[in-house]
């Protein structure tokens, strides 16, 4: 019974419970038998509390035969980025700084999953505090690619990702501050989906760089993308960038848009340093929307994709020099032994607490904000980012969405790019002009490599307009089966 | 735009404080260098007419009503300090 479950899609499994086919404990059990199968080769998680994720099960199992049921997710466990706080689980950011802390109150998205009757249900790995592209910067353990052990899951929400691929979660929440959400999850064949900046709040969401965060969903099937979103996202007063506007029934809104759409292809993004069966995969799906229809036009975004990753690298790193500072060693976190004063103790708990990436990161943005710098860098940045956002505007005028890879190639190897933080930087290039823009973005998968590797396809939609983008998503998925393919473990 | 070469690492991490070990001030410097070297192409693109974007949907002047709200409780509030006695956080001696 439990493997039959493990590859189902969220809306199955609802539809399951629905019909008292499965309990929420039998589904809760069959994802911790999974997770005990497999993680010791994944290492996906960083932390889980089986018996308080059974203790939810069975008081959602309870809620239904009371009829008190919450809402769509009730029953259905949903893993969490170990980057979001959940009161009273811990909350690490694959960080030695925050190895034993423990939130104290539940961010946004937590509490929403929970009135929606979900199932939390273990912390999945990162890299440190999200800054990376390869989960290989978490400071506890390196998560492998469930396609290949041999290879990264991507990043920084490699956990989620993996954990999805895997088998051990049916949704997973990540957050993407440059790609962090599309790029795991096409390097993993999984869903994964980025909302326009401001849809979901980021309350409870440990900051990186506030003006790039946002929260969203990874899922087996776009449907599912649909419906954990339509449970996290809208207004929230805690976050006050949060857009001050009721959102739509996304499950149902999909359905109800229907092509053909104008869809506009970046010359730059198929350019050299795109991976030839990668451009391959990624040009059938174009021509699968032609067919269906849906006029195809070539655009141009000549300042994102000559610049994004330069501008984000300035702004990311200032804005996580400035978040970051909080960690001093004075109220949470680590705290150094050797500490002789005050002053003294910031600078030691910081050097036995950060990471390398974080700490080049810190010191990058630092010097960008630096008396002196602050108009040629960040100021700088800050006008590229209105042109950036501009290339977008103006490819809107003609067509609906954009159709794009989501990385330069497939799942790379461990180690591959470890030692070479610029070569990581750079595989950014197609999803990080994205965060700059406050775009939202999805990643479905498109096709594997003649190796067996998943690769992503990347459609780019217009602000606040994401029931479009998924209905285009999943016009794809639809006449495709990737999403049925599942990696032997 | 300011030159590569201008990172002073021992500057930049007493403003960050970080204490770094001299592996790290030698790689760190090398790894920025090749960083900024990249970044430095940002002084080709012509920025004299154009607004800076703070973020992509600048919501500004968001008011809350001043009413008061349960916050957490000290207990909750400490669970995390490394360091606590008599409900306050323990730090070094700052003033003698």
């Amino acid at each position: 019974m439990s493997s039959d479950l493990i590859f189902k899609s969220a809306a199955e499994l609802a539809a399951l419970l629905e019909t008292g086919q499965v309990s929420s404990v039998e589904l809760t059990q069959a994802f911790i038998d999974r997770r005990r199968a497999v993680d010791d080769r994944v290492k996906a998680f960083n932390s889980f509390d089986e018996t308080d994720a059974l203790a939810q099960a069975r008081a959602s199992d309870a809620r239904r035969a009371g009829g008190e049921m919450r809402g769509a997710l009730e029953g259905i466990p949903v893993g969490l980025k170990d980057v979001i706080a959940v009161a009273g689980q811990p909350l690490t950011c694959s960080s030695r700084m925050l190895a034993n802390f423990v939130s104290p109150y539940d961010a946004t998205v937590a509490a929403r999953l929970k009135s929606a009757g979900a199932i939390l249900w273990g912390r999945l790995n990162m890299d440190e505090f999200a800054m990376g592209s390869s989960t290989e910067n978490s400071a506890f353990q390196t998560t492998s690619n469930p396609w290949d052990l041999e290879r990264v899951p991507g990043g920084s929400s490699g956990g989620p990702a993996a954990a999805l691929a895997a088998g051990e979660v049916p949704l997973a929440l990540g957050s993407d501050t440059g790609g962090s959400i599309r790029q795991p999850a096409s390097f993993c064949g999984v869903v994964g989906f980025k909302p326009t900046y401001g849809l979901v709040s980021r309350y409870g969401l440990v900051a990186f760089a506030s003006s790039l965060d946002q929260i969203g969903p990874f899922a087996r099937t776009v449907e599912d993308a649909a419906l954990l979103l339509g449970a996290i996202g809208g207004h929230d007063p805690l976050d006050s960038t949060s857009y001050p506007a009721a959102i739509p029934d996304y499950r149902a809104e999909i359905k109800k848009h229907r092509g053909p759409w104008k869809l506009g292809v970046p010359k730059e993004y198929f350019g050299p340093g795109l991976n030839a069966e990668v451009a391959g995969a990624v040009r059938a799906a174009i021509e699968f929307y032609q067919g269906a229809g849906c006029e195809i036009r070539e655009v141009s975004l000549p300042v994102a994709a000559e610049y994004a990753i330069a501008t984000y690298y300035i702004i990311a790193t200032a804005e996580a020099s400035s978040n970051l500072a909080r960690y001093d060693g004075v109220r949470y976190g680590h705290r150094s032994k050797e500490g002789s004063d005050a002053i003294d103790l910031y600078f030691k708990s910081r050097a036995e607490g950060f990471g390398p990436e974080v700490k080049r990161r810190i010191i990058l943005g630092t010097y960008v904000l630096s008396s002196g710098y602050y108009d040629a860098f960040y100021l700088r940045a800050q006008k590229v980012r209105t042109l950036i956002r501009q290339d977008f505007l103006n490819a809107y005028r003609e067509v609906d969405a954009l159709l794009a890879p989501v990385a330069p190639t497939a799942a790379f190897k461990k180690g591959e790019k470890s030692s070479d933080p610029l070569a990581m930087y750079l595989s950014d290039i197609y999803t990080i002009s994205l965060n700059l823009a406050g775009l939202p973005g999805i990643s479905i998968p498109c096709g594997f490599t003649r190796e067996g590797l998943p690769i992503g396809l990347q459609i780019i939609g217009q602000p606040f307009q994401e029931a479009g983008l998924l209905a285009i998503a999943r016009a794809y998925e639809q006449a495709h089966g990737w999403n049925g393919m599942n990696p032997k473990l | 735009m300011a030159s590569p070469s201008d990172i002073d690492i021992d500057y930049v991490a007493n403003l960050a404080r970080i204490a770094l070990t001299d592996t790290e001030k030698e790689i760190f410097s090398r790894q920025l260098g090749d960083v900024l070297r990249y970044i430095e192409k940002l002084s080709a693109v012509d920025v004299s007419h154009v607004e800076p974007t703070a973020h992509a949907f600048p919501i500004s002047n968001v008011w809350a009503e001043d009413t008061p709200q349960p916050g957490l409780p000290v207990e909750a509030a400490l669970r995390n300090a490394p360091a606590q006695r008599d409900d306050m956080i323990v730090v070094p001696v700052v003033v003698e």
